[in-house]
């Protein structure tokens, strides 16, 4: 049985009179690519965002290896070795390419000297593809680019859980296909990822399993061909006119 | 620790040289230009140090009133028991704690949170003192009187700006100081890589705060009468605000360039249109936002890119900050 | 009890300012500091047209309030607008904001010292006695805070009964959205801008009637306005009015109690005190 890296309790959180997580509950693996998946609006990004500290949950725990991170600051989480990136993508817009990855292995999790953060900062640029454009000032890059930097610098920090929020939003099909590529390998060196995505085919072609939410609560979770066949999840996603 | 470039060898030695040939002024002139250039070394060494804390945070601090007051103060009362240099030291020390209460309660919150509550600090921190002196010593003011005269005051002020040069340098070189430009691109990336933004926030504001406590400390001996209003006189905040900004914040000398013509500005002003002085404060500042809004240096910079590159002038596409 | 009734009347034309500022604020997101100014310049006018004209204050209302709306409606649209449009994120417009209504708090400060000298004023106007539960208070100061309800309470229906009024508190709420549905945002922040002002002027022009004022004293009432708009939840109407009175009476029973030097100490101590406990004010719904 391998061992669970992350594991969420009766995570909730409300806006107001907005519930957008409401007693949700699941565990991550070792090594485990898990989707976290389900139509607009059905509270992905903000459980994300109580993974990662962004958010403190009014109630319901999260706890990392066993060790409860739910109530830390964002800082203290990321120490701990939670990295993600971002559903509107943030970057370091007056550095280059290579300081904005350098920022993920000098303060958090990974705590690297200057020369060695530097190294491994192109060692990152050139796995995401971004070899010789480390110098570039992010202002100047695409879209995509600035995506990859971006996974980078979250990889930079050696994470125990890796958050993808939608990274494979907005590509065209080669680059879709690419960033798939990308995550896969990652998935092969055995990191241990949680992959909020739309994109279905991403999600049939690299998770094993997913977690399914609609309006605030896990409906469904387990394999992912199951449950992407199953009833109560298409009506989440079509409406149940057209299931 | 990197090595020195070798242009940073360059602009040490200029540095050097120009602090040798200011610090022989008072051998020529101990009236009108040694008292301007008092001014302008005393607002050198605030304005740099306020942009240490506000340039790479962007948070607009208004403080500096109540930091340098109690520099003042620190001398004022303790110049009966304590030597000269402990006191400066002192003055420091005490403006510092200041900043870290401030930058704790306010600095974890957002930035117009923080300008709004420095904005009236001065006045608060003169209340107090002044309601405490009242009550414990029945005067409003205190006698200073020491054997310093103003060529002193000058090159202790001239060495204080150095220090604060220096300072600020070595951080811009430090892990600590990629941390602050870090939070000051983007603070929710800053602590997503593990920053303790707030603590680091604070602690340069602490920073700053104690150089400009030091700068009322040593200027504490100039006027032999200390009284709460001249000691915490918000028109030090504002000036500090708008020469700062004039020259530029992005770079550590930027405030230098708006330092000396804007004291020679207001030493006209104050002379020829005394009852004008606000007048032109604040077509400074209105000037400085719309004209001016990364200082003289910043538009300086701006102008050599595009000479450098004309047809990369154009703003790239890519970035938008999300609302 | 005498405290707490003049502390409530004070609070009363403190709330004017705050709601002026709180729109300006809240809606335009201008974080006015010439607001101060506004109100000033409307005691000296108020002072101006009851010496020289012997009209009343409660007249000189009419007048002075669509003064101030059209002043600052210009002001919006000639000086923050561009500030609107050129600003990349919330952050960098409020900091720009700030600086630009800085420069004006000098810039009026400086014109109105010039003009009016800095000696204090006052006027007498209505200062006979007004029995309120056994003790006696200045009719002035009853007027003025009669006047700052009535005002107070045709502000509320407009923003809530008023189509118009609901339209300027979703631009509160979002911008954003507001434009998504139909609002004419700029058209929106620009007005309630100008109202905002006009309101503080209403402050200015009652708080002439009964209170000692001089042209340096702009800064000190913006602040009192920032800290009421704060402690009672940005953008919040209620909140504002509840934090002006909370404000009106810590001050008066700080200045009888302890030490009328101390007010601003006072001010500040239930200033540091909502900022640790309840960032978002009392009624605040922004996520602090």
């Amino acid at each position: 049985m391998t061992a669970t890296v992350l594991s969420v309790a009766g995570a909730r959180k409300a806006f107001g009179g907005l519930v957008a997580v409401n007693d949700v509950s699941f565990d991550v693996h070792d090594g485990e690519l898990l989707g976290l998946i389900g139509p607009n609006g059905s509270g992905k990004t903000t459980m994300l965002n109580l993974i990662s500290g962004a958010l403190k949950p009014d109630a319901g725990s999260i706890a990392l290896a066993g060790e409860r991170i739910s109530g830390l600051a964002e800082h203290q989480i990321a120490r701990r070795g939670v990295a993600r990136t971002f559903q509107l993508v943030r970057m370091l817009p007056a550095m280059d390419a290579e300081r904005n990855v350098m920022a993920g292995a000098l303060f958090g999790h990974r705590r690297l000297k200057d020369s060695a953060a530097r190294d491994l900062a192109r060692e990152l640029l050139s796995f995401v593809g971004l070899s010789g454009r480390e110098h570039v000032p992010v202002a100047a890059l695409t879209y995509i680019d600035q995506k990859r930097v971006e996974l980078a610098r979250a990889l930079a920090s050696d994470p125990r859980v890796l958050l993808l929020d939608e990274w494979l939003a907005g590509l065209n099909p080669s680059e879709l296909d690419t960033g798939i590529r990308l995550i896969e390998t990652l998935n092969r060196q055995k990191r241990t990822i949680i992959m909020v995505e739309h994109v279905m085919d991403a999600i049939r072609s690299l998770c094993a399993r997913c977690v399914v939410m609609n309006t605030g609560r896990k409906i469904k979770e387990g394999k992912v061909d199951d449950v992407l066949a199953d009833p109560e999840v298409i009506e989440a996603y079509l409406g149940d006119d057209d299931a | 620790m990197k090595g020195l470039t070798s242009s940073e060898i360059g602009i040490a030695a200029l540095g050097a040289v120009a602090v040798a040939a200011a610090a022989t002024l008072p051998l020529f002139n101990q009236g009108y230009y040694l008292t301007l250039a008092l001014n302008i070394v005393l607002y050198a060494a605030l304005c740099t140090a306020w942009t240490l804390f506000s340039g790479p945070t962007h948070y607009v601090s208004l403080a500096t009133a109540a930091f340098f007051g109690l520099g003042t103060y620190a001398v004022g009362l303790g110049l009966d028991h304590l030597p000269f240099p402990v006191l400066v030291l002192a003055g420091g020390a005490v403006a510092a704690v200041l900043a870290g209460l401030v930058g704790a309660a306010t600095l974890r919150i957002s930035g117009v949170y923080f300008v709004i509550f420095t904005f009236g600090l001065a006045e608060l921190v003169r209340q107090v003192v002044s309601y405490a002196q009242i009550k414990i010593t029945s005067r409003m003011g205190i006698y200073v009187f020491t054997d310093f005269t103003e060529k002193h005051i000058y090159w202790m002020l001239l060495a204080l700006t150095v220090a604060v040069f220096v300072t600020g340098w070595l951080i811009n070189r430090s892990r600590f100081g990629f941390a602050m430009q870090i939070i000051g691109n983007d603070e929710t990336v800053a602590r997503h890589s593990g920053i303790n933004t707030a603590r680091l926030k604070i602690t340069l504001f602490m920073i700053s705060g104690a150089f400009i406590g030091m700068a009322g400390a040593i200027l504490a001996p100039r006027y032999s009468y200390v009284e709460p209003p001249a000691a915490f006189n918000p028109m030090i905040s504002f000036l500090v605000v708008i020469m700062a900004l004039l020259g530029g914040t992005r770079r550590l000398w930027g405030p230098l360039v708006g330092v000396i013509p804007f004291s020679i500005l207001m030493d006209f002003v104050s002379v020829r249109f005394p009852n004008d002085t606000f007048i032109v404060i604040g077509i400074a500042f209105l000037l400085i936002v719309y004209l001016l809004p990364d200082g003289v240096t910043g538009r300086l910079e701006q102008l050599r890119a595009r000479l450098r590159q004309p047809d990369a002038a154009a703003e790239p596409a890519a970035l938008k900050e999300p609302a | 009890m005498e405290t707490i009734v003049t502390g409530v009347l004070l609070g009363g034309t403190y709330a004017l300012v705050a709601l002026g500022l709180t729109l300006q604020y809240g809606v335009a997101r201008i974080m006015n500091l010439a607001n101060g100014e506004t109100f000033v310049a409307a005691c000296f006018i108020a002072f101006w047209l009851f010496a020289s004209y012997q009209l009343s204050p409660l007249y000189g209302l009419f007048v002075i309030a669509p003064a101030a709306f059209v002043i600052n409606w210009t002001i919006y649209v000639v000086l923050l607008r561009p500030l609107v449009a050129r600003a990349k994120n919330p952050g960098m417009l409020e900091v720009d904001s700030i600086l630009a209504t800085f420069g004006l708090l000098f810039l009026f400060q400086g014109l109105m010292l010039r003009g009016f000298g800095g000696a204090y004023t006052s006027y007498a106007y209505l200062s006979d006695r007004f029995e309120i539960f056994g003790a006696f208070y200045g009719l002035n100061r009853v007027v003025a805070f009669a006047a700052a309800v009535v005002i107070a309470l045709a502000l509320y229906v407009f923003l809530f009964w008023t189509r118009y009024g609901t339209a300027v508190r979703a631009v509160a709420v979002s911008p954003g959205a507001a434009n998504l549905v139909g609002i004419d945002v700029s058209r929106a922040a620009a007005l309630t801008f100008a109202l905002g002002g006009a309101l503080t002027a209403c402050g200015g022009t009652l708080l002439s009637t009964f209170y000692t004022f001089n042209a340096s004293m702009g800064v000190v009432f913006t602040m009192k306005a920032l800290i009421i708009v704060i402690m009672g939840g940005v953008g919040d109407v209620r909140g504002a009015v509840v934090a002006a009175l909370i404000l009106g009476i810590a001050e008066t029973s700080v200045a009888r109690l302890v030490d009328p030097g101390l007010t601003l100490a006072a001010t500040y101590g239930l200033f540091i005190f909502v900022l640790l406990v309840r960032p978002q004010g009392f009624f605040g719904r922004r996520q602090a």
